[in-house]
This record gives structure tokens, sequence and C-alpha cells, in this order.
């Protein structure tokens, strides 16, 4: 090109340019907590619609277990659960947002897996939901167990455990099987629905979601085999301990207040008078343990006051209260026979 | 003796910088070295904060196993034991399927539309310029969306399957029909269609000279047809038809033996095809008309018939016009290919962009290998549309 030769000056800025601009913007990670306190505003990576964890409902609002653990996250930090900016993403795009710095905290239903922990410059902060992958047929199918899927078509969401699980389990159940893979898991259900798959997998909650999407939901049954475990919970960006221990506390305030029986509606009346020296602990009444992490002595308080404790956030999304009716199984409380345990704050 | 006094302009030796040749080397020089240095500071950078912030380089990941299942591989593939870089060539060859598909498509409808459009018949010609505006004005992913769920919802579950001839099945799952099973002894067939066809080249050639000699035309179209049906037919039967068939059969969920077409790759393939031939058309359209009415004139007064105008006058001149925008309609169909992830069709973006790529974390190594592919393709097409164009173009003389 003869342009280079006339113009030169227009080439040797454009290209100056673009060096300055390469050398401006560099996030810089490790102060998480700081950023985030300067900001005024929690940055939350949430799922892109699945009811019970994270969809805005009619009035636009974002409802769900990991929105309120955005939430939760949002009053210990910040004092006010309503600064929050949520992000939605796909199962593809979670990992790279966080890494990228686009979000600060991570609460996507996402599966705790070595892989993930390990080579991606993540860290899971605990365990919100405990989760394993189910199957749901058609009841004119008259199937009644996973083992009877020999040859069958699966509709399954692509870049998630679920797919991987599914070809362990039918490898070691030596059936063959061609899985469908959708974007997102609102695709899964709708190929499901057209007849596509004999089979919708994901996680057994991800089912009950899914299911109500169903034109007909009666017209399904989630099969009782469990075919792996999925512990879900928030993901950091690894490298910041500060910011992971305030995330993995939120949850342990979240857990210790239900095993105390602290409730949004009682909180106050508890602060005021602590029935045990663990509640005075928790609800900063005695010693700092919120200044320990870098947040006021009042954080939890503020945390169960504004969002609930773990019991309250389970009924209202995914329990009882809700469209969902899951058990708590293994996410009952240890007091309760179930997994979730607090650790004690003292 | 003193010569006459005639100054003849010396070279001027001047200073460097006053010389035009050596002042555009530098500056292409420094250009090159920023350009470089730019690339250099990106990489070394990049490098340095995944290191930093412990996320896995390099591309040892492409020799793991990558323990998950795609519904159409055109090599073999198990999730058992294929790696993620065996992902990338199972992506890679669906997303050519899909695009080579499309562009034959799309290229005979928007012929097709595109001629209809002139047509003199006032309803075949108001026909095929609804098409263009209706389908060039809706998004194409709406038109994917439309054609897969239109194309499910209508078609039966696979026990109340469509069947045509006891050997094709069509259902909910796709097109299931009689794959064939090759033989020893096969490969007789298609090394005689290879000869066919290098003996239908040779025939055209010799025909086009006799012509030019004589004046004469030879039925080169029915010789060419025999030539190539019937020579791999002979040697077909000669070596004892050396192919079996598989057959279909329902078994439990689904059909088994025989192969399978993906209702996803309809889908894509009618969405991609429909959509391009709406622009294709409209090149067509352009690019005869681009041709002076002068030259349809002279051959109807040399009284050829108007196909053979079409053919040997319009189009020929016609295709100068055309050619440099249908690459670039080519182009687009295969980059629009990648819009399969919305239907779950597993092209490249879906398979390798996608699931490997959530699988293994390596967003940077995926996606720079996803990109050189898309670059590559496009690249080669353009080359060789460039080099018809060439062949295509007015020779001055």
């Amino acid at each position: 090109m003869n342009m280079t030769i006339k113009r030169p000056w227009a080439w040797g800025a454009t290209s100056g340019l673009l060096l300055l601009a390469t050398m401006l913007p560099s996030t810089s990670f490790g102060a998480t907590l700081d950023e985030v306190k300067s900001r005024g505003q929690l940055r939350c990576g949430v799922s892109d619609g699945l009811a019970g964890f994270s969809s805005p409902d009619s009035k636009g609002q974002w409802q769900g277990i990991d929105v309120d653990f955005c939430r939760a996250v949002a009053a210990a930090v910040l004092g006010d659960p309503s600064k929050v900016t949520f992000a939605p993403l796909t199962a593809k795009e979670r990992f790279t947002a966080l890494q990228s710095g686009e979000v600060d905290l991570l609460s996507r239903n996402t599966t705790w897996t070595a892989s993930r922990d390990n080579s991606m410059g993540l860290t899971f902060a605990g365990v919100t939901f405990y989760d394993g992958q189910g199957m749901m047929v058609r009841k004119d199918l008259g199937i009644s167990s996973a083992k009877e899927l020999d040859g069958a078509s699966v509709c399954v969401a692509a870049g998630t455990t679920t797919e991987l699980n599914l070809a362990d389990y039918f490898r070691a159940n030596d059936m063959a099987y061609n899985a469908v893979s959708f974007d997102e898991s609102d695709q899964t259900a709708a190929g499901f629905d057209s007849g596509r798959c004999d089979v919708l997998t994901s996680d057994s909650s991800q089912l009950a979601a899914l299911r109500l999407q169903l034109s007909d939901p009666d017209s399904v049954v989630i099969l009782p085999e469990r075919i792996s475990k999925e512990p879900l919970g928030p993901v950091v960006r690894q490298g910041d301990e500060q910011w992971m221990k305030v995330v993995r506390w939120t949850l342990y305030a979240l857990l210790d207040a239900e095993e105390s029986g602290i409730t949004s509606d009682n909180v106050d009346q508890m602060r005021d008078s602590p029935k045990t020296p663990d509640d005075a602990r928790l609800l900063g009444k005695d010693g700092n343990f919120g200044e320990q992490m870098g947040l006021s002595n009042d954080w939890a308080y503020n945390i169960i006051k504004q969002v609930g404790n773990y019991g309250e956030l389970f009924e209202r999304n995914v329990g009882a209260d809700s469209p969902l009716e899951l058990e708590r199984g293994p996410n009952a409380l240890w007091s309760d026979g179930g997994l979730q345990y607090g650790m004690p704050v003292r | 003796m003193l010569r006459p006094s005639i100054s003849i302009p010396r070279r001027g030796r001047g200073p460097l910088w006053r010389d035009p040749a050596v002042r555009s080397l530098v500056f292409q020089v420094l250009l090159l070295a920023t350009v470089l240095g730019i690339i250099a500071f990106l990489v070394h950078n990049t490098m340095a904060n995944l290191e930093a912030r412990g996320i896995r380089t390099g591309f040892d990941f492409l020799d793991y196993r990558a323990g998950f299942s795609i519904s159409q591989t055109l090599i073999d593939y198990s999730s058992n034991a294929s790696t993620y870089g065996r992902t990338f060539l199972v992506g890679l060859f669906n997303t050519l399927l899909v695009s080579a598909l499309g562009i034959v498509a799309a290229t005979i409808i928007g012929f097709l539309v595109g001629l209809a459009r002139l047509s003199p018949n006032w309803l075949l010609a108001r026909l095929a310029g609804a098409y263009v505006e209706i389908f060039r004005n809706i998004p194409l992913l709406l038109q994917i969306l439309f054609w897969y769920f239109a194309v499910l919802r209508s078609l039966p579950s696979p026990r109340q399957s469509l069947s045509l001839l006891d050997g094709f099945f069509l259902n909910v799952r796709g097109l299931i029909m009689p794959a064939p099973e090759l033989q020893p002894g096969f490969m007789a067939t298609p090394l005689a269609l290879v000869v066919a066809v290098v003996g239908t080249i040779l025939l055209v050639v010799i025909a086009r000279r006799h012509q030019a000699a004589t004046g004469r035309r030879w039925p080169v179209l029915p010789l060419s047809l025999a030539l190539l049906i019937g020579l791999p037919a002979l040697v077909f039967w000669l070596t004892g038809a050396p192919l079996a068939w598989s057959v279909p059969e329902l078994a439990g969920f689904n059909f088994r033996g025989g192969m399978q077409v993906l209702p996803e790759l309809v889908a894509l393939w009618m969405a991609l095809s429909i959509y391009t031939a709406a622009f294709i058309a409209e090149i067509v359209r352009s690019g005869i008309q681009s041709v002076p009415r002068g030259q349809t004139e002279a051959a109807r007064s040399l009284s050829l018939p108007g196909g053979l105008t079409l053919r040997r006058v319009i189009i020929p001149q016609a295709m100068r016009v055309m050619v440099p925008q249908v690459t670039s309609q080519y182009l687009n169909l295969i980059k629009n290919s990648s819009l399969a992830t919305a239907i779950g069709y597993p092209d490249l973006v879906a398979v390798f962009a996608g699931t490997t790529l959530n699988q293994t974390g390596q967003a940077i190594e995926v996606m720079t290998m996803t990109m050189a592919v898309y670059l590559s393709i496009s690249l080669i097409v353009s080359a060789l549309m460039n080099l018809y164009n060439a062949r295509m173009s007015l020779k001055e003389r």
C-alpha cells in the first residue's frame, strides 16, 4: 500500500495511541474488599435465569438463593443488600467474567471441582447448596430407573459438569446415548419439551425448576438416581484471601444464625438480649469479629436483619414456600442430619 | 578544450533525511518495530498476568481426554478415549460441512430467486421480491430458532415416524436412512468416477475446439452424462456390487443402524441458505441489470434464443459484477454458521469454543485457535474466489 509511504505520521500516531491504550487500563487484583467498599456496589455474577436460584421476577427484581447470597455479602460489606449489581452469565461466560474482574463474586450454581479450584485461578468459598445430577423423563415411557435408558437421546447444557457426568454414567453402565448439547438451560428444556430428547439431565434442583417451564409439568417424572455429587457454591478469584474469607464467613453467619434460631424477625430482640454467648458474638455485642475481617462488627446482624438466615433463604427460594418445593435433604443443618455446618464465631 | 557548458543535474547527495527512498524505508522499519513491539508487549503482559493469577496456560490440554459426547461426528470420536484436540477437529469438520452445504444451496436458491425477480411474469417477480424482503430483513438467529422449533414440533416421535420404503424414517430426531457399508473392492467405483470426470473434461475441450474449427456442435451434455453415470455403474456391476446397506430399525428409544441427519443440521442449513440466498438474489439481479440493454438487443438481432442469450451473453458479463459480492456473502455464511450453538448443532464454536473451553478454562488458547480457523477458512475461500474472478474478468486485448 502506498499509504505507508505517503502518510507515515498517521500510522505512527495510530500505533502510538494503541500502545497507550493497552497500557492504561490494568485492573489490579488483590484488594477486592477495598474495591467493593470504595465503589459502594458489589458486582455479582448470577445465572441468566434459573427459577429458585437466580431469575428476575415479574417486577424485574432478581430472586433466588444465589441472588440472596450476593445480597448477604453486600449486607455484610456495605450494610445494604440492595447495593448489588447483578451480571447474568451463561455457563460458558461465568469463569472468564470472574477471572477478568468483571464481577467480584460468582454465585451461580457452580459445582466445586478440583480442576476449577486448582487450574483456573479461582477459589471456592464454600457450599451453599448440596446437589446431585438427576434425570427427567416423560411418564408415558414407563421408566423407573436411569439404568433403563440405553440408547436414549439426552438434552444437556453445554460446558457444564453435567455433560461430563452424563458421559461417565453411561460409560460406567455400558449404555449408549445421544447427547444434544444446548447453550442455555432454557433451551434444553425447550428441546426436551418438543420431544427432541427422551431425557433431560441437570442438577436435580435445576430439573425441578426446569420442570415448571414445560408445557405439562405433570407429564414428567424425575428418576430416583443421583448420578453425581454437585456441591454448588460461591467462587472468588484466587490470591485474595481477605475477600475469600468475607464470602466464606457470610455463609457461616447464615448457617450459624439458623442454628441459633435467629431470624430476620427476631434478630433485633436477640441482639438486645442475646440468649447465649454465641449469639452475642455473632451479632456483634461481644468481641470484634467483624473488624478482624475488615468489616463492621454488626456485619452478621446486617445479613440476618436484611436478608435472613440460611433456612429462610432456602424456604423462600427453593423450599416449601416456593414453587419448587424442594426438601432440605443434605442441605439441612448438621444438627438435623444434613451437611450444612457453620464454623463457630469466636 | 572547452566543453559546451551544459549543466547536467547531478544526483543530489544532500542530507539523508531528504532522500525519499531512505525516509520511507526508515518509517516502514519503525512502523514494523512498533507493531511487533505492541504484540510482544501484549503477549508478555498476558502471560505474566495469567501466571500471577495461577491460571494454567499452554496447549497441553489438547492431549487430555475430553470425556463428553458430541451428537454428530464426521470422524472417529468417542467420549471415552478422544482428546480435546480431537474435539477441535470434530467441530471443524461440522462447521465445514454446514458451510459447504449452505454455500451450495444458497447459491442455487439465490440464482433462481434473482432470475425470478427479473422475470416478465408478474406473479413470479413479486413472489421473488417478497422472498428477498422477508428473509433478508429478519435477524438470522430468529430464523434459525424458527426453523429449528418449527421443524421439530411438526415432526412425530420416533415410534410414530413417517416412513418411506421401509428404509427412510423422518421423526423429531431427524432423518434416518440406510447407510452404505463398503465391502472390499468398492474403491474401483470411485476410481471409475474420477476417470469419467477426466474423460468428460477432455470431451468438453475437444468439442469446443471442434466447434471453433467447424462451427458444428457435438451433443456434449448427453455424452458426458452417459460417461459420468455409465462408467462407474459398469465398474460397480463388474466388481460384483461390493456395497451393503445398513438399514435402520426401531430398537428401544431410537433407531439402530443406518445413518442419521440431525434436525439441528437441517434447521441450520435451511436458515443459513435461505437467509444468504436473499442477499445473493439481490446481487444476481443487480449483476444482470448492470449489463447494458444493448447486449441483449445485439444477441437478439443475431437471433440467439433467449436461454442462450442469458447463458452466453448476459451471465458471463454479469458475473464480473457478482463474484466479489457473492464472495463476501459466502464468507458471511461461514461466519454465521457459528450461530449453531443456539440450537445445539455441534459446530466448532459450540464444541471447541464452548464445551472444551469451559471444561479446560483455557480461554485464550481456545479462542485464538478458533479465530485462526475462521480467518484461515475465510482467506482460503477469498483466494479461491479471487482466482475465479481473475478468470472471469474482462480480458483486455
